[in-house]
C-alpha cells in the first residue's frame, strides 16, 4: 500500500473554507459599484462609514454564526437588541455615571437570555427554531408592555459613543470606536474558531453523535454558542443604541436579516459547514448592497424582497453544490 | 458464462458488461448476470465487492457507465426505480420502507393508490391486496390490519407483497433475513420457494452462506468490484465457495496472534454487568490480548460495548479499570478513563463527515481533554502515518476519502488519547481488503504495546482470526467462552442457542 505522508505539507497558507470564495467575490463587486456610484467612497471615510453602519449586523453575524454552525438557529437577536437599548436607556436616563454599570449590565443581560435559549435548547430538547421563535415574542411582549410602545429615558452620552464617535488616525480620517470595537472583535472570533472549542462547535454541527461518544460536552458547548449570540446582540446594541438612538423598533427585522448575511456567507444551515469570516463578509455584503441600492435611488422598501431573494438563492445555491457530487481532481 | 444444463430458456433480465464507477472509484467492471424465471440467483461477495451496487443498477436506483441491461430480450435504461419497476423489476430492501400506521393495503398500494370518482378505491385496494397474499399463500395477513402490529416478519411479508403488486417478475433481496430472528427465517425459506413455483425470478443478496445453499439453484460470485464465478449451487461446497470469496486462503491474512508470555494484567473487568439489553455480563481484559465478542445480530454484542463505553451503562454490576473500580456514567467518564470506541456506524457515529481529517483526528483529544492536558504532546503526522493514512493532506475533507481511509482517521482519533482499552465494533465493515489487512495489523500493533481490546465482528472467519479468545453472546448473555482459533460450528452452536439446549 502507498503511504503519502498527509501531514508532511505546509498548510502555513489560510486556507478558504468551502463557500468563502464567492461571497468575498460579491462583496469585492459591491465595493468597487459603490466607488461609482457616489462620490462619498471616493475616499476612505466613504468605506469607513460603511463599515460603522455594518458593525452591529456584523458583529451580530459572529454570534449567529456559533449558533448556526452548530446546528441551531437564534431568532430572538432582534428582539434582544431591542430590549436591551430599551432597558439601558430607561437604566441610565440621563445620568452619564451610570454608564459604568449599565453597560456591564447589558452584557450579562444578553448573555442571560442566550444561556436561557440555550438550556432550554439543549437540556428540555425544544428545537432552538421553537425556543428562540419564543424568546422573541417574550421580548417583544415584556418591551411593550414595560413601555407601553413609547420607551422612556435617554442613553448617556459616554453610552453612545462608542456607535456614533470616533477618533483621528492620519491618511484616513476619522475612524470610529465601532469599527475599532468589530476588528477585535473578528479577531478574537477567528482566534476562537481557530482553537480546540471553535472546532468542536462546528464538528457538533456536523455529527453530533461523533463529539458526544468522543467524550465532549456537546450540551455545553451548543449552550456557549447561545450565550456567544446573546452577548453579541448585547454589544451590537450598544453600538445601534449610540448610532441610531432609542426606539421600540431599533431592532425590528435583525434576526432576519442576520441569518440571511450567515447564509449569504456560506454557512450552512443545519451546521457542520463555513467560516465566521465570512459570515461576517455576509453582513458586509449585505450592507453593501442595501447602501448602493439607497444611491441607485431604490426604494428602502424592496430591502426585505431583496434579503428575501437572497436568503432563498443563497440556501439553493449551497444544496445544488451538494446533492451532485462535486468530483474532486487529485482526490486518491 | 454458460448456464450448465439448468434451463434453456433465455433469460428474464439480462446484464452484460456492466461497469459503475463513484467519484472515480471502480466499483463494478464488466460484470455479467442473469436470471430466470423460477430461479433463485445468489449473489456472493465481502463487504465492499460491489454486490449492493449491482443490485441497485439492476433496479434502477444506479444507472451503469458502462454495459446493457436486456429484458425478455430488449435493451432497456432505468432512469429510476419507478422504470424498473415498470419493466417488472422490484427490490426488497435491507430497512423495511413501510408507514407503520397505515394498513397493510395502504402500504402495499402506495405511492399508486386506485382511484374511483376522484377518491381512493379502498375496497379496491383491500381486495388486490387480498388476491396477492392468497396467491403467495399467506393466509394469516389481513389487508386491513395497521402494519405496526405485525410481527417483524409478516412485515416482510407485505414488504414483498409490496414489491411483487407491481406485476415483479423479478425480484432482488437485500440480505432478507438481517431483520428476522431464527425463527423466523423458516417462514422466510417457505415464502421463498413458492415465490420460485409462481416463476418469480429472485436475486438473494446475502453472506450468510446456509442460506445460500439452501434457497439458490445458482450463485454469482463477485469480489472487488469483478465477476468471479458463476456456478450451479449443487457444484459448489462451502469450502470453495469461500475461497471464491476470499480469493486466498484466510490463515496468512491475519497477524499471529499474542503469546501468553505477551498478555499483561487485566485492563478491564466486568462483573454482574446488565442493563435494559443485557444480563450477567462477566468480562475480563487482560494488555496485550484481544477478545472476540460473538454472535447474531441483536444478541447483544453492540449493547455490551456500548455499557463498557457509557453510552447506554450497565445499572448492574461492576467495572473495574486496572484494578480500580470504575463508574462509567458517560462517554466522557470512559474516554477519560482510556476506554476508546470505534462504533459499528462510522459515518453516523464515528466522522464528522464535512471537516478535515486534522479536525476528525483530533476530535476526542479536543472534546474530551480540552488540549490534551494529561496527555502526552501529539504529533499529528506521526499519528497518520501510524495507522497508514492515504489522503491528499490533513486538510481534506473526510467524506471525500475511502471508506478504508475514512476508518483509519476513526482509529486515529482513538490512538490520539492513548487508550488503555480498545472497543472496536465492526471495524472492517465496508472496507476494502488492503485496508482491511491494515486495520487488522494495527490492532494486533496496539495489543502488543499492551492495549486490552475487545472485538466485534459479524464476519466469523475475522473473529476467529484475529481473536486470542472469542466470547459469544446470546439473547443478552454470555453463552459461552472459546479458547483461541475456535471452529465456526462452535461458535455458531453457541450463537443460536443450539450448545445452550443440548446442554
Amino acid at each position: 500500500m502507498t503511504t503519502t505522508d498527509p501531514a508532511s505539507r505546509p498548510s502555513r497558507l489560510p486556507r478558504l473554507a468551502d463557500g468563502t470564495a464567492p461571497v468575498l467575490a460579491v462583496l469585492a463587486v459591491l465595493l468597487v459599484a459603490l466607488a461609482f456610484a457616489g462620490p462619498a467612497y471616493s475616499e476612505p471615510a466613504g468605506y469607513l462609514a460603511l463599515l460603522k453602519r455594518a458593525a452591529p449586523l456584523m458583529i451580530l453575524a459572529i454570534g449567529q454564526y456559533f449558533v448556526i454552525v452548530s446546528g441551531g438557529f437564534d431568532l430572538s437577536v432582534g428582539s434582544l437588541v431591542t430590549a436591551e437599548v430599551v432597558i439601558a436607556a430607561r437604566l441610565i436616563d440621563g445620568d452619564e455615571a451610570a454608564t459604568l454599570w449599565v453597560i456591564p449590565f447589558v452584557l450579562g443581560f444578553g448573555a442571560l437570555v442566550g444561556l436561557v435559549n440555550g438550556l432550554i435548547t439543549t437540556r428540555l430538547l425544544v428545537p432552538s427554531f421553537i425556543v428562540t421563535l419564543g424568546m422573541l415574542l417574550v421580548l417583544d411582549g415584556a418591551v411593550f408592555l414595560w413601555t407601553g410602545g413609547s420607551p422612556r429615558g435617554a442613553l448617556s452620552e459616554a453610552f453612545r459613543t462608542i456607535g456614533r464617535e470616533g477618533f483621528d488616525v492620519p491618511l484616513l480620517g476619522q475612524v470610529p470606536w465601532s469599527v475599532l470595537l468589530l476588528a477585535a472583535l473578528v479577531a478574537a472570533a477567528v482566534l476562537f474558531m481557530r482553537g480546540g472549542t471553535g472546532r468542536m462547535l462546528v464538528a457538533i454541527g456536523d455529527n453530533e453523535t461523533a463529539v458526544r461518544l468522543g467524550g465532549g460536552h456537546v450540551e455545553r458547548l451548543r449552550t456557549l454558542a447561545f450565550v456567544l449570540s446573546g452577548l453579541s446582540a448585547a454589544v451590537a446594541a450598544i453600538l445601534l443604541g449610540g448610532f441610531a438612538g432609542v426606539s421600540a423598533q431599533v431592532g425590528d427585522g435583525l434576526e432576519f436579516r442576520v441569518i440571511t448575511a450567515v447564509v449569504l456567507g456560506g454557512v450552512v444551515l443545519g451546521g457542520g459547514r463555513g467560516s465566521v469570516v465570512a459570515a461576517m463578509a455576509g453582513a458586509l455584503t449585505l450592507e453593501a448592497l442595501f447602501s448602493l441600492l439607497n444611491l441607485l435611488g431604490i426604494s428602502g422598501g424592496l430591502e426585505s424582497a431583496v434579503q428575501g431573494v437572497i436568503i432563498i438563492a443563497a440556501v439553493a445555491y449551497a444544496a445544488s453544490g451538494r446533492s451532485v457530487f462535486r468530483t474532486r481532481k487529485g482526490t486518491s | 458464462m454458460s448456464v450448465t444444463g439448468l434451463t434453456v430458456e433465455s433469460p428474464v433480465v439480462r446484464l452484460c458488461g456492466i461497469g459503475k464507477r463513484f467519484l472515480g472509484n471502480q466499483v463494478l467492471r464488466d460484470v455479467d448476470l442473469d436470471l430466470h424465471a423460477g430461479e433463485v440467483h445468489a449473489l456472493v461477495g465481502e463487504n465492499g465487492a460491489g454486490k449492493s451496487t449491482l443490485m441497485k443498477v439492476l433496479a434502477g436506483v444506479h444507472q451503469p457507465d458502462e454495459g446493457t441491461i436486456e429484458v425478455d430480450g430488449v435493451r432497456r435504461t432505468f432512469a429510476s426505480p419507478r422504470e424498473a419497476q415498470s419493466a417488472g423489476i422490484s427490490i426488497v430492501h435491507q430497512e423495511f420502507n413501510l408507514l407503520g400506521d397505515r394498513s397493510v393495503a395502504e402500504n402495499v398500494h402506495l405511492g399508486r393508490e386506485p382511484v374511483r370518482w376522484g377518491r381512493v378505491d379502498r375496497r379496491r385496494m383491500e381486495a388486490e391486496t387480498e388476491r396477492l397474499l392468497d396467491w403467495l399463500g399467506e393466509r394469516g395477513i389481513s389487508p386491513r390490519t395497521q402494519v405496526r402490529r405485525l410481527p417483524v416478519a409478516q412485515q416482510q411479508v407485505v414488504e414483498i407483497v409490496k414489491a411483487l403488486a407491481t406485476d415483479a417478475r423479478v425480484l432482488a433481496m437485500d440480505e432478507p433475513t438481517a431483520a428476522l430472528a431464527d425463527h423466523e427465517v423458516e417462514l422466510l425459506y417457505d415464502l421463498v420457494r413458492r415465490l420460485r413455483e409462481r416463476n418469480i425470478a429472485i436475486l438473494y443478496v446475502s453472506h450468510r452462506l446456509r442460506e445460500v445453499f439452501d434457497l439458490s439453484q445458482r450463485i454469482t460470485v463477485l469480489k472487488d468490484g469483478e465477476l468471479v464465478t458463476v456456478r450451479p449451487t449443487r457444484e459448489l461446497t462451502s469450502d470453495q465457495l469461500v475461497r471464491h470469496m476470499v480469493g486466498r486462503p484466510l490463515d496468512a491474512y491475519f497477524p499471529d496472534r499474542a503469546r501468553p508470555a505477551d498478555l499483561g494484567d487485566v485492563r478491564l473487568a466486568v462483573r454482574g454487568g446488565g442493563n435494559a439489553r443485557v444480563h450477567g455480563i462477566d468480562l475480563r481484559l487482560r494488555a496485550g490480548e484481544i477478545v472476540g465478542l460473538a454472535g447474531l445480530q441483536g444478541a447483544g454484542r453492540s449493547a455490551v460495548a456500548r455499557a463498557v463505553c457509557g453510552a447506554e451503562p450497565f445499572t448492574e454490576g461492576t467495572v473495574e479499570l486496572d484494578g480500580t473500580p470504575a463508574r462509567i456514567r458517560s462517554p466522557r467518564a470512559a474516554v477519560r478513563r482510556g476506554v476508546a470506541y470505534v462504533t459499528e456506524d462510522r459515518k453516523g457515529e464515528g466522522l464528522a463527515l464535512r471537516q478535515s481529517v486534522r479536525d476528525n483526528a483530533l476530535l476526542v483529544r479536543r472534546a474530551a481533554f480540552g488540549r490534551g492536558r494529561g496527555l502526552r504532546r501529539l504529533d499529528l503526522g506521526e499519528l497518520l502515518r501510524s495507522v497508514t493514512l492515504v489522503a491528499r493532506g490533513p486538510d481534506q475533507e473526510v467524506r471525500l476519502l475511502s471508506g478504508g481511509n475514512q476508518q483509519k482517521v476513526v482509529l486515529a482519533k482513538w490512538l490520539a488519547v492513548e487508550p488503555k482499552v480498545l472497543v472496536v465494533d465492526e471495524p472492517t465493515r465496508g472496507i476494502d481488503v488492503g485496508a482491511k489487512k491494515a486495520v487488522y495489523d494495527l490492532l494486533r500493533g496496539l495489543a502488543g504495546q499492551g492495549v486490552a481490546i475487545l472485538l466485534i465482528s459479524s464476519e466469523l472467519p475475522e473473529l476467529i482470526g484475529m481473536s486470542d479468545r472469542v466470547l459469544v453472546m446470546y439473547d443478552g448473555r454470555i453463552a459461552g467462552e472459546l479458547p483461541a482459533g475456535p471452529s465456526e460450528e462452535a461458535v455458531m452452536a453457541l450463537a443460536t442457542g443450539h450448545a445452550l439446549e443440548a446442554a
